[in-house]
Order: C-alpha cells, then structure tokens, then sequence
C-alpha cells in the first residue's frame, strides 16, 4: 500500500492548514498583547484549536489516497455520518450540563444563599450560561445532527466536502465553548440570547456560511427532483438565523485587544433589533428547525406518509413570514412607539394559524398508525412534542394581546411559557430524534431499553408538569399582587413581599426542573448501553431499504 | 410525499407551481430571504427616520466616564436578568416607580437594557432614592438590608480596582455610532472619571460642565482608591435622573 501512503495536499487542504496557522499565529499575538486575562485565555484556546485543526489536517494528507471515500459505494450512496455521531454526543453533553444549569439557577431563586457571592458563580453570569446551553448548545448541535443526517437520506447523496462538515460541527462547538466561558468570565454583550462577544460572533458567522454552503452543496447532489419538505425549514432556519445574527450583532469592537464592543444601535433601534432577533430566534432555531426535524422523523418513526402536502406548503410560507413581524410584542407598553406594537400583537395572533397548520400536519401524519403510541415510546415522545408545541403556540399569542401582556409580562409566567415550548416541544423532539437517531448511527437493531424509554418519559413529563404550573401560579399571582389596591387607594404590596410569596413555586419548579434533569440522565444511560452492548443490525448486509425517506 | 399533484388537463394548477420552489434551492433560499425581510424593514427602518420616534425633551448627556464604567459592570454582571430599565404607562408602575420612561431616556444606551422579567423591583428611576451607603451595603449584602431580597451579593465590586485604561477608546467607540462625546470630553475622560469621584478634584467645575447634572462625590466610601463599587454607584444614582420632567410635555410628543 506504498503508493496510498503518499502525502499530497489538495487544494482545499492546504487552504485550511493555511488559514489555522495564520490565525493561530495571530490569537497568540493578540493573546500576548492584551492586558484583559480571560480575553486572553479565549485567544490561547483558539490559537489552541488552530493548531489542533492544522494538525489535524496535515495528518489527514499524509494518509494519502485512503482519505478518499467514495460516494457511493454498489449504486447506494455511502454517506458521511461521523460529523452526524459527533454533533448527537455534544448534544447529550451540552444538554445534560444546560439542564443542570437550569436547575442550580432555579434552586438559587429559591434560596439565594446558592450564589455564593462569587462573581463566576452568581445567576447574572449563569443564566446567559443555561440559556446559551439549552438553545444553542443542545438545540444547535441536535439541529445540525439531524440536518446533515436528513439532507444526505432525502437527497441519496453523501454529505457535501471532506474537511468542511467536520469544520462545521466542531467549530460550532468551539464557538460554544468561548460563549459558555465568556459568560462565566464576565465577557458579555448583554443582549438576551445574543451575549457572546464580536469575536466569537465573527467566528460563528464564519462557520455558519460553511454550515449552509455544505448543505446546499448535499442538496445539489441529490437524485430526486424535489427537495424534501423538511429540508426547506432547515434551509430556512439557515438562512434566517444569518440574517438576523448579521442585524443584532452589528458592533465595533473597542480594539482588537479587547473582548469589548459597542452596538450599532441605541436605546429603542436597538431594542427593536434585539427583539426582531429575540423571537426569531425562537422562530427560525426552536421552531423551523425542529419543525423540520418533525417532518423527516415522525414519517420515518411510524412509517405513515405526510399527513398533507398542501398544508406543508402553505403553513411553510405563512410561518416564516409572519413570524418575523412578531418581535413587538416584547415591548408592549415600552417606549416603542404604538404603530410598532400593533402590529406585532396583529401578526402574533394571526401565526397561530401557520402554527397549528404545523401541529396538524404533524399529528394527523399518525392517521393509520396511532396505535404505535402504545407500543412505541420515541413515537409517543415526539407526538407529545407536536401537542405541546400546539399548546405553546396557543398561549403566545394569548400573551401577546396587549391587555393579556400587560399582566404577564415582567413576571414568571413568560419563563412558564417559554418551558412549555422548550421543555415540551424542543426538547421532546430532540429526545424523540436522538432516540431514533443513535441505533440508526451506530448500526444498532434497537435501543438498548425501551422500559428506560418509557421511564424518561413520564418522569420529565411530571417534571414540566411541576414547572409550567408553578410558573403560571407565581406569575399569575406575582403580576395580580403588583397591581393591587387597598380599599383607600394604595399599592397593596411591597415589592420584596411579591418576592418573599413566590419562594414555594420556586422550590416545586427546581423539583420540575429536577425530574427533567434525571429523565435526560436515563436517556444517556440508555444511548451508552445501546452503543455499547446493543445488537449490531441485522440488514447491515442485505441493504438499506429502510433507510428510504418516508416521501 | 413530494411528488406534487398532478395538474389539471391544460393548465398547471397552483399547487403545481410550487414545484420551482421545491426542484431550485436557490429559488427556494431567495423566495425565503423575501419573505422574512419584509416584516423587519417594515417594522424597524421608520424608527430610524420618523422624527416622533424619540421625544423631545431637555437634559439628556451622555453617560460620564464614570457612569459608562458602571454600566458596562452592570452589563457584565447580567443584571438585566432579573431587573427591567422600562417603566410602563400604567397606573400602578408609575405609582411604584415613577413616571412612566421615555424613548429619549435610553437614546445613548448601547446596549439598551430594558430587560425583560422582574425578578427584581425596576431600576429605570433608582437614582436618588437611596443612598451611596445603601446602595454600597445592598451590593455587598442584599439580605442585610431586605431580608426576603434573593439578589446575589456582589462583594467584589467594592474589592475590585476599577480598570480605566480604555475608557477614552469606550467612548470614541461610542462616539462612532451616534453618541455625542466631544473631542474634549474624550480627551479628558480619564481626569473626569477621577474628578467624579472626589469633589475637591481640581478638575471638578471642567467637569461639571460638561456633564450638566453628574454627581460627583465618593460613591464606595473609600476614598484611597476607585472600585467598581464606585463605578456601579454613580451608574445607579444618575438613572432616570436627567430628564426633567417639570418641563416635559406629553401631548406635544403623542405618537
């Protein structure tokens, strides 16, 4: 094998071991420059990383002509699935330490003592962490193992480029790691879901047009005519997300020497940036995206066609548009001018409809096959995922009614709401996914434990439980007891006094939080028994016919 | 699933034309790019040029030096977490906390800290209704003085020198994008953020005047040196503060 052995760089290649040493070399410098420590330290790591990318890809050439897969190998297309293995082990990672997360801040409402009056330790610093972790670590990692995954199969083509997949799903997680460590050093923008600073936001920019170029270039290879509905969310909530990272990170950075920037944008412009960005980013991330994973694996998981190809369309459409015009609605009765919150309340009533178009489609796709929910757990999981997200999407636009939100906002039902549709829609779809998606990667015939399945499931369904109704009755009774009058006419409460009634619900929503927490510790337990003592699947040899997309 | 319908004898029906969408990814990404921008520029490019966007009103400056520090440790710290900058028109909040805010309160707030959950009362009129020594005893030891608080302590911030280095290229940043700092406010921002914080600077009256209204007074109570208590404290006595509200008139900025 002498011949195979030979070292050559492709053009690509040494494209990139170029751009890791160049920019290696100048975090060191930048690393060596600046007086600002933790600054420091993110340039060391990704100088770190730098080297570690060069590394690897100069190994990669010297292993010659073998680092060549083919594309398909006997007609069937040979995919890509190691960058797929990688992003669905990150997801259970970064989810099992999100949720933690969650549940320390919640603990710390119920008994502050928890803050240890540390700066990295304090729940300003960790609620960006567990927010960040929940939404862009496990959300971000599930969507792009599930889109890399679901383009390849709709397309029966192999993933697109050799080192750029692998760039994508680990320079995501790089940029994770600089946010969730910023966080934790005091590096922040202080924009809601928007924290990390212009050098980590640069940095991601980069890897997200890598991201859509690999995905568009997969779906250029495929042999149907037609893309495959999921795939237009996914390359919705692609796109979206770049436009609206581009318009809430506008920033000048104080120098190049500091972690520091400055917004384009002021006081109300940049409010109205922060929320047109806020709400999409539950629009286009939580809601296109698993949308799109709702398409491929709920078909898939009970082998039933799409329940209607027309609402699809339809309800496609009508989502991304009308969920851009959202925003306002979290700045009713600010100083946003009234024309502005109108409309975001006018066009947050009417995405209830695409949202439930959605939710249909996704629970009729059982039509024929609803008594699977009693034998098959993941399928049950992900059902419920469609009717939690039917719910969510019901009271959000209830609580963008200015009337209604004048009440809530401010207070924990909005916290309540955003579980519902993080915990219940999100994250079950997610679970739902993974459960599907590791026996199918791993080669395996089945989970290792249903049983285990079925424990997940009612114990962090009793755990939302707990949480969305201690957030309804605190924020409900927090927003009533801010408002109250005496009978002579004053303010009833104090506001500590607010505070001091909401410590039970705080206690029953950190138990909530808690049962979610062990539900994800089972499923972990159950996704490592798979891959490790699992039975290896039997049709590995006679072909991949269950592999076709339900279509 | 998509094979799309079959069209009528004739003419193709409307469900079949989606099939552009469905066989050109980048018809697809453009028809995407068209439907998600329209909401955006519709609702965000007339604050930019409607002139009623932001109020008329007297006594808006810039942030001091000073204050610039402590928002940006307010900012570090995530206190909009759990504390909002926006009093709403309603009648028990400005019963609680004053008159209801106004856009041109936050027209130099880079970023704007609205917030957007009440763990915490509402900051937007704080300045003023306690004093340096609450404020300082508060952020050491919330309980200390509010028993049923559940805010963290912050007892570094009295430990921790407050870093000036950048403070004048902060604010040339700032000047960058609409903020109008003058070239001797900039020049001078380091002496200022000295000045602020001992009355007897020789610095003082330059000072005060150019930051009409900035209080300039020894905020941590240790006058040997400035922390980022002092910072974080003079931040917290001047907001809602500097506009005044006597010669506000609110039918003139209806909007």
């Amino acid at each position: 094998m002498a011949a195979a052995q030979r070292f050559s760089m492709k053009g690509n290649e040494t494209i990139g071991a170029g751009l890791c040493a160049i920019f290696g070399v100048l975090f060191l410098i930048i690393a060596g420059l600046t007086d600002h420590s933790a600054y420091a330290f993110h340039m060391v790591v990704m100088a770190l990383a730098c080297g570690l990318g060069f590394y690897a890809i100069v190994n990669w050439a010297a292993r010659g002509d073998v680092r060549l897969e083919p594309l398909e190998i006997d007609g069937r297309p040979n995919y890509n699935d190691g960058p797929i293995r990688f992003a669905t082990i990150a997801a259970m990672f970064w989810g099992i330490a999100g949720f933690t997360v969650g549940l320390v801040i919640a603990l710390q409402l119920a008994f502050p003592v928890l803050n240890f009056d540390l700066p990295w330790t304090n729940f300003g610093r960790l609620r960006p962490l567990h927010t960040s972790a929940v939404i862009f670590a496990f959300g971000g990692n599930v969507l792009l193992a599930t889109s890399f995954y679901v383009v390849q199969r709709t397309c029966h083509a192999r993933l697109a480029g050799v080192l750029s997949p692998w760039f994508v799903v680990l320079g995501y997680n790089l940029f994770i790691v600089i946010a969730g460590t910023g966080y934790l050093l005091g590096i922040t923008q202080g924009k809601e879901y928007a924290e990390p600073e212009w050098y980590a936001d640069l940095f991601l920019t980069v890897v997200w047009v890598v991201y859509l170029l690999v995905f568009l270039a997969t779906l250029w290879r495929r042999k149907e005519p037609h893309i495959y509905v999921a795939n237009w969310f996914y390359l919705g909530f692609i796109v979206t997300i770049a436009v609206l990272h581009l318009g809430n990170n506008a920033t000048i950075p104080v120098s190049l020497t500091s972690p520091k920037s400055y917004i384009l944008w002021s006081g109300i412009q940049d409010a109205m940036f922060q929320w047109w960005y806020g709400h999409n980013a539950v629009g286009f991330f939580l809601t296109a995206g698993f949308l799109a994973i709702m398409y491929y694996f709920i078909p898939k998981r009970a082998e039933r066609p799409v329940y209607s190809y027309r609402l699809s369309i339809i309800h496609f459409w009508a989502l991304i548009f009308l969920y851009i015009w959202a925003g306002p609605h979290h700045l009713h009765y600010t100083a946003l001018p009234d024309w502005a919150q109108t409309l975001g309340m006018t066009f947050s009533i009417m995405l209830w409809m695409p949202s439930w178009g959605g939710m249909i489609n996704g629970l009729m796709t059982l039509s024929g096959a609803w008594d699977k929910l009693r034998t098959d757990p993941v399928l049950r999981m992900m059902v419920v995922s469609v009717a939690f997200y039917g719910m969510s999407t019901f009271e959000g636009p209830l609580m963008s009614i200015k009337a209604v939100n004048s009440l809530s906002h401010y207070t924990d039902w909005t916290i309540g709401h955003v579980h519902s549709g993080a915990l219940g829609w999100v994250g079950y779809v997610s679970f739902g996914a993974i459960y599907c998606l590791v026996p199918w990667l791993w080669k395996k015939e089945r989970l290792y434990s249903n049983r285990l399945v079925e424990w997940h499931f009612w114990i962090s369904t009793i755990g939302i439980v707990f949480y969305i109704s201690a957030m309804w009755v605190s924020g409900i009774m927090q927003g009533l007891m801010w408002r109250a009058y005496t009978s002579l006419g004053f303010l009833e409460y104090s506001f500590v006094e607010t505070v001091a009634a909401m410590h039970p619900y705080y206690v029953i929503r950190a138990a909530g939080g808690g049962l979610f927490l062990l539900g994800a510790l089972l499923m972990v337990y159950n996704l490592w028994m798979t891959v490790r003592v699992g039975a290896p699947r039997a049709e590995a040899v006679t072909g991949n016919l269950q592999q076709v997309p339900a279509e | 699933m998509t094979t799309s319908p079959h069209a009528q004898a004739g003419k193709p029906s409307l469900w079949a034309r989606h099939k552009i969408f469905e066989t050109n990814s980048i018809l697809l990404i453009l028809g995407i790019l068209v439907m998600v921008s329209i909401g955006g520029l519709v609702e965000i490019a007339p604050l930019f040029y409607l002139r009623s966007t932001i109020e008329k009103v007297e006594g808006m400056r810039p942030y001091t030096p000073l204050e610039l520090a402590g928002r940006a440790i307010y900012v570090r710290e995530g206190c909009y977490n759990c504390h909002s900058q926006m009093i709403r028109p309603l009648r028990d909040e400005i019963e609680r906390y004053g008159h209801f805010s106004l856009a041109a309160e936050s027209m130099y707030d880079k970023p704007f800290q609205w917030g957007s959950k009440r763990t915490g009362p509402d900051l937007a009129r704080v300045g003023g209704k306690y004093s340096d020594a609450w404020q300082l005893q508060h952020l050491n030891a919330p309980r200390s003085l509010v028993p049923q608080s559940i805010m963290p302590g912050y007892p570094f911030l009295a430990a921790t020198e407050l870093d000036v280095n950048r403070i004048a290229q902060e604010m040339r940043v700032n000047r960058m994008s609409g903020v109008p700092y003058t070239d001797e406010m900039i020049a001078n921002a380091v002496t200022d953020l000295r000045a602020q914080v001992d009355p007897d600077h020789p610095q003082a009256d330059a000072f005060q005047k150019r930051y009409p209204k900035a209080v300039a007074r020894d905020f941590d109570g240790n006058p040997q040196r400035i922390t980022e208590a002092d910072a974080m404290i003079a931040y917290l006595q001047m907001l809602g503060t500097l506009v005044d509200f006597k010669q506000y008139d609110n039918k003139a900025n209806l909007r």
